[in-house]
This record gives structure tokens, C-alpha cells and sequence, in this order.
């Protein structure tokens, strides 16, 4: 088992799956001759030259559509859109081509593609490259979302996604780039849907994903240590299709719950994680489910700004110490 | 197509026996005729249409028990009925507005949660069941002072030993003993033995007895039914007198007829007095309301007429529900003086036993007298000895001086 960043866990499951099916190619600006922004398709160009990785000029609708035009000819298409900001301009072809086709050509042809993109602030890069709107994509039927949070899983979700039938937006996260964890020598694709209980216990659950999901691992080892707090974190991998039975099994055990979330709070996919809590778990709730999430503003580019704009592990541990006190189990 | 399911028909009820169908598969049914009878955990309750329709399957046969929520029978336009069908009526019964929401009526619980009810939260309120903690005995510490599950599980430890008694007894020794047959419980007996335990856990019982020399009362309640008798009237019991020289007694000293709500006092303005009866396979509390307003001959005849449907299990729920005080008498079997436990909400219960003859000293004499022994059991977290024992006192007067009572 070998300890690597998540960008190498990105990069090298690229690589495999080019090197298993021909039908995979990469798709996006800058990917090519400049080894893409965050350098993860660093020497693909080299391996597998122009016809399987294009660069094309800086027209997302234009390179998006030909990806869904590919991918319903047969092809598998892995698009990097440059950051998730920029998928606004193709907001047409993904929300009403790539995930309507299946459907409304009455199943003759689907569209295997998948939407690499990065997101998230913190990088200090203004309000419009900064953003977290996964919620626009979890939103629409036909789409599938994912946003892993560790290594292992980028790679177990990448392969998943690729071998995927349908479009599935794969999203990353800037600051999960450089993040390192175990992988295992064999991956196996990971079930798309399905979250992961990446921490067992027993007084709260936190429940996150992408770099939340990490910031509550760290909260919750940390709760541990100092406090004797034994946290369960949900790592919800897929926001669609969305696992509200592990989210739900978790709050029935622990009897509360807080959701961190790095997308901004009124409509966020936290309330629609408290709406199924609410649903599944109603019975079993001792406190309101609490949401921590980034403050309801374009993100400021200032540094501090940006800082106290952005949920963190203080403002999480903040949030599930008042929850414990709501129930009766911190003094 | 509406599916009629089983109701809630009082707070305590978990679940419930359709005792007998009125109606047949295919029957036209109205809004607002009976279909069933429902025997609840204390009565039996009809079950009314909510729309018109025809009955057209019964899911849970007569004699079945099924807890609350359980569809019990389709209500519909007649297609899928089973028999023959009866002409179609106009409309099918609109939105499945299922029987469930039947409003129950004021529940056996009310004194305790006239108030506001008690905020808690979902988890302290399923463990609470779960327990058989009464919400409104528990203090909440959390936010707003809500109940929350540490409160509950406070009150339970609290509470020595034997937690949820009734629902999850100890384990029982294995019957494989042909001596032994196993009898299920029935749900009276279930309830009682749910809300008794729960007194008993939680309320501090205190006992006061006394010794009432009721040689005049027996004259008196003699004389009074020869009167009552001649001018065709029903006549009264030892029984009666006691209750209602209770509720007279209630009034002057009204800090007996009080609830205990956790963090507060319910006075109650109004007397009503459930009278304990005991039945083929339990013990229900008919009450007598505002007895403290009625005649000894208007309780006389309420308590005969109750006790009797009590024993046909015809009585409705409102009408064991809402007592203030409880009175039980086991004087018919010849108890000399016992301690009865307390009804739930309610604050205390006096136990009558048997007038019996005793030699007794007057002024240096022996006499001969009649003698009565009645303990008073009270829940010590609302009523103070004293305070039980000026009641009493009071009781005695009235007793001993019986044309008090009707005065």
C-alpha cells in the first residue's frame, strides 16, 4: 500500500483506465502541451498522443458538447473543466443534453462521460473562482455527483465514474490536491451512491464531503483525543444519487447530528441532509440537526476574509460542542 | 379507495382489538355510522365512517389485536368489493383522509398535561415510551428547558429497579411446566399495570389512617333509604355517602385535589372522583364529575349505572378519564383497612375497608360501635401530612355527623 497525494491517486487512475480501454480520452483546455492546471494529466499527451488528449481552445459549451456527442457514439469521453466556475458556461449541455438523453431518446443511447472538475475556495482566487456550487448538478435527475475526499477514494470513484454509463460530474477540490493517504496496490471501483462511515462512533455524527469530509475526520480524531468525544463521520462520497441510509442508521445510533458543508447554508445539500434525518431518523433525534457552512457571501478575496468566510475545524468543533450541550452529554 | 386504519383513540393506547364489525364486506356505509367496535387498552369505542362508501375489505378480523396505524379495512366505491356488489355510490370517498386522525378524545392523562405540554425532544420522547417515564414528572435541562434523553434516563435510574416493568419484564421463568399456563395480558391489564408501577416508581407515597365510628351513618343511611323508598326513589350505599362526603371534604380542603407536573402544581377547581371497580379482568376508575355539585341520590345513581357498564367494558374513555381523586372500597369483601396505590395523575386515593363492630370506651363505658378504617395513600411531592390529615379529619366530621353531608 502506498501512501500518495490525491492528485497522484487522480492522475495514475487516468493513466490505467487509458491504458485498459481505448475507447477513454481526455478531453479539456490546457490538458495537453501545459500537463493540465493542477498538473494531472502531467505526460499523458506524451504516452498517448493528440488523438486521446485534446487541448481545446477556451470555449467550454463547444468542447462540452462534443464530449456528449462523443459519448453517445460509443466513445468515453473524461472532460477537465478547468475549475467547476467555468461549467456555468456549459450549464446547457450538461443540465439539458448529457442528462436528458438517456431519457428522452427513450434509452437508445446514453451518455458515458464524466466532468473532472475542481472547486472550493480558500486559494485566494475572488469570488468567482471560488465557488462550491456541486448543489446546481446534485440537483438535476440524470446527473450523477460525486466529490471524494481521500486518495483511495478519488481513485475508486474515478474508475466507478468512468466505467459509468451515465454522466457523472466528478468533482475535486483545491485544497484536496495536495492531501496524502493510504491507496491500495489493487483498487476496486467503488459503488456509486454509497457513503462511507470513514469514522465509527457513538455520541454525534458529522456528517461531510470532499474537504469537509477531511476536516471532520481531523475534528472528530481530535474530539477524541482532548475530549473523549467519540464523533461518527459520514463521508458522503455521492451527492447524487444521495445515501440517505447510512446518514440516517448513523443519527438513529448517535441520536444527533451536525452537517459541514463548504457550499454556502440556505439550500445547501446540508438541508437537504437535516430533511432526511428529519425523515429517518425523527424518533430518534435528542437535539436539532446543526449545519456548518460557508457564511452566505461571494467569496472576499482578502485572505482573512476568505478565512472567516470558510467553515473550518474550529467553527465544526464549535457546532458539535453545542450540540453536546443541547444534549445533556458536555458539562 | 380509502384504507381505514386502526385508531388512536387515547394517549396510552398502543394498540387495539377490533371487537366485533358492524358492518359486512359490501355493506354501503355513510359518513358517521359505526363500522366497528374497538376495544382500547380501557373501553370499547365505535369506530365511525370518516366517508361515505362501501365497506369493501375487512383486513383484521373481529377478536384480532393490532397496534395503532394497522389498516384495518377498505373503504371504496364498491369495484373491489369482494360479495356482491352493492349499487355504486356516487362518489368514492375523497382524499384517503385515513381514520387515524380521529381526534381521540381528552386523554385519560389530561389533569397532568393541561398545562403546556412538556417541550422534549423526539429521542427523549421515544425512550420515555420505551421506559414508561411520564414526560410530565421530568425536568428538562436542555436548551429552552427541553427534555432531553440524559433527563429521561435520570428520571428511569431514578426510578429504583425494575425499569418499564410491564413492558419488558424480567425475564420470565421458562413454562415448560404443564402446571403452569400462560395467559396473555389483556390490555387493561397491561395499562394498569403500566401506570401503577409508574406511581409507585415515581410518586412518594405517604399512608394516614383512621378509625371513623360510623355507627350513626349506618342509622342514618337506614333511615334515609325507608324515605327514599317510599317516595320511589333509588336507593343509597355506605358507598355513596363515603364519595360524597369525599368530594364535600375535597372542597374545604382543597390542596389535597391537586396534580404534581414536574415542575409545578395543577389545582384542580373542579371535584371529580373515580370510584375504583373491579371487573372481570382488571381494574377501571369510572368518574364521577363535579360530585361535590350532585345530590347523594344523583351519585348514587351514576355510580350504579356506570359500575355496571364498567363491568361490560361499555364505558367510554371520557369517562375514566379527568379524575382528581380516587376512591377504592374492598369493604363488600370484608377488608378490615388496606393502602391502595395512587392513580396517576392524580395526587391521592383513600381506601375504605369494612364497617365493623367494635367494643370501644365513651366517658368510661364499653359501648358497642360501628367502625370504619380509611387510609389515605398521597403522593408526598404535592400534599404534606398535615395537610392529608386535616383532610381526614374533615372526612371523619362528616362522616360521624352524617346529616352534615347532605347538608
Amino acid at each position: 500500500m502506498a501512501v500518495i497525494t490525491y492528485r497522484q491517486a487522480l492522475h495514475d487512475t487516468l493513466r490505467e483506465e487509458m491504458l485498459r480501454d481505448e475507447d477513454v480520452f481526455l478531453i479539456g483546455e490546457e490538458i495537453g502541451v501545459f500537463e493540465g492546471s493542477y498538473k494531472i494529466t502531467a505526460g499523458l499527451l506524451k504516452e498517448f498522443g493528440e488523438k486521446r488528449v485534446r487541448d481545446t481552445p477556451i470555449a467550454e459549451e463547444g468542447f462540452v458538447g462534443a464530449a456528449v456527442g462523443a459519448a453517445m457514439l460509443g466513445l468515453r469521453p473524461v472532460v477537465e473543466l478547468m475549475t467547476i466556475n467555468f461549467s456555468l458556461i456549459a450549464l446547457d449541455q450538461i443540465v439539458n443534453h448529457a442528462a436528458k438523453i438517456y431519457g428522452m431518446f427513450g434509452g437508445q443511447t446514453s451518455v458515458p462521460m464524466v466532468l473532472r472538475t475542481p472547486g472550493g475556495g480558500g486559494q485566494q482566487l475572488g469570488a468567482t473562482h471560488s465557488q462550491n456550487i456541486e448543489l446546481y448538478y446534485a440537483f438535476v435527475p440524470g446527473l450523477k455527483v460525486v466529490a471524494p475526499s481521500t486518495p483511495a477514494d478519488a481513485k475508486a470513484l474515478l474508475l466507478a465514474s468512468i466505467r459509468d454509463n451515465d454522466p457523472v460530474l466528478f468533482l475535486e477540490n483545491l485544497a484536496l490536491y495536495n492531501t496524502k493517504g493510504e491507496v491500495p496496490d489493487v483498487v476496486e471501483p467503488a459503488e456509486i451512491g454509497k457513503a462511507k462511515v470513514s469514522k465509527p462512533g457513538t455520541d454525534i455524527t458529522i456528517i461531510g464531503y470532499s474537504r469537509m469530509a477531511m476536516v471532520a475526520q481531523q475534528v472528530a480524531e481530535q474530539l477524541q483525543a482532548d475530549e473523549g468525544i467519540n464523533a461518527e463521520v459520514v463521508d458522503l462520497r455521492s451527492l447524487r444519487p444521495l445515501d440517505r441510509e447510512t446518514v440516517v442508521e448513523s443519527v438513529r445510533k448517535t441520536g444527533c447530528a451536525v452537517i459541514a458543508e463548504d457550499d454556502w447554508l440556505t439550500y445547501g445539500i446540508g438541508a437537504e441532509i437535516a430533511a432526511s434525518i428529519s425523515d429517518g431518523a425523527f424518533d430518534y433525534l435528542d437535539a436539532p440537526v446543526r449545519r456548518v457552512a460557508a457564511a452566505e457571501v461571494p467569496l472576499p478575496y482578502a485572505k482573512p476574509l476568505e478565512r472567516a468566510a470558510l467553515p473550518s475545524a474550529e467553527s465544526l468543533t464549535t457546532a458539535v460542542h453545542q450540540t453536546l450541550e443541547a444534549v445533556g452529554r458536555r458539562r | 379507495m380509502t384504507e381505514i386504519q386502526m385508531p388512536r383513540l387515547s394517549d396510552t393506547m398502543e394498540e387495539g382489538v377490533i371487537s366485533t364489525w358492524r358492518k359486512n364486506v359490501g355493506d354501503q356505509v355513510s359518513r358517521g355510522e359505526v363500522m366497528a367496535e374497538i376495544e382500547t387498552d380501557k373501553a370499547i369505542m365505535e369506530l365511525e365512517a370518516y366517508d361515505d362508501g362501501v365497506l369493501e375489505k375487512i383486513l383484521v378480523e373481529a377478536g384480532a389485536t393490532v397496534p395503532i396505524g394497522t389498516p384495518i379495512a377498505v373503504l371504496g366505491d364498491g369495484s373491489g368489493a369482494a360479495a356482491q356488489a352493492a349499487p355504486a355510490p356516487a362518489a368514492p370517498a375523497a382524499p384517503a383522509e385515513p381514520a387515524a386522525s380521529t381526534p381521540a378524545p381528552s386523554a385519560p392523562v389530561a389533569p397532568a398535561e393541561q398545562g403546556a405540554k412538556p417541550k422534549a425532544s423526539p429521542l427523549a420522547k421515544a425512550v420515555a415510551r420505551e421506559k414508561g417515564v411520564d414526560l410530565a414528572t421530568v425536568q428538562g435541562t436542555g436548551p429552552g428547558g427541553r427534555i432531553i434523553r440524559a433527563d429521561i434516563e435520570a428520571a428511569a435510574a431514578a426510578a429504583p429497579s425494575a425499569p418499564a416493568a410491564p413492558a419488558a419484564p424480567a425475564a420470565a421463568p421458562v413454562v415448560s411446566n404443564e402446571d403452569v399456563e400462560e395467559v396473555p395480558l389483556s390490555n387493561i391489564r397491561k395499562v394498569t399495570a403500566k401506570r401503577l408501577t409508574e406511581s409507585k416508581q415515581q410518586a412518594p407515597h405517604f399512608y394516614l389512617t383512621s378509625a371513623i365510628d360510623v355507627t350513626e351513618l349506618v342509622a342514618f343511611r337506614a333511615n334515609l333509604n325507608e324515605r327514599l323508598q317510599a317516595a320511589g326513589g333509588p336507593k343509597v350505599s355506605i358507598n355513596d355517602l363515603i364519595v360524597k362526603a369525599v368530594a364535600t371534604a375535597l372542597r374545604a380542603n382543597p390542596a389535597v385535589n391537586v396534580s404534581f407536573a414536574g415542575d409545578k402544581m395543577l389545582q384542580h377547581k373542579r371535584i371529580h372522583l373515580g370510584v375504583a371497580v373491579a371487573i372481570e379482568n382488571g381494574l377501571v376508575v369510572p368518574v364521577i364529575r363535579d360530585a361535590d355539585r350532585k345530590s347523594v341520590s344523583e351519585i348514587a345513581a351514576e355510580s350504579r349505572e356506570k359500575a355496571g357498564r364498567a363491568r361490560e367494558g361499555k364505558l367510554k374513555l371520557d369517562e375514566m378519564s379527568g379524575g382528581t381523586f380516587s376512591i377504592s372500597n374492598l369493604g363488600m369483601f370484608g377488608i378490615e383497612q388496606f393502602s391502595a396505590v395512587i392513580n396517576p395523575p392524580e395526587a391521592a386515593i383513600l381506601a375504605v375497608g369494612a364497617a365493623r363492630d367494635e367494643v370501644q370506651v365513651r366517658d368510661g363505658e364499653f359501648v358497642a360501635r360501628k367502625i370504619l378504617r380509611v387510609t389515605l395513600s398521597a403522593d408526598h411531592r404535592a400534599v404534606d401530612g398535615a395537610v392529608g390529615a386535616a383532610f381526614l379529619q374533615q372526612l371523619t366530621g362528616l362522616l360521624e355527623d352524617p346529616i352534615r353531608i347532605i347538608a
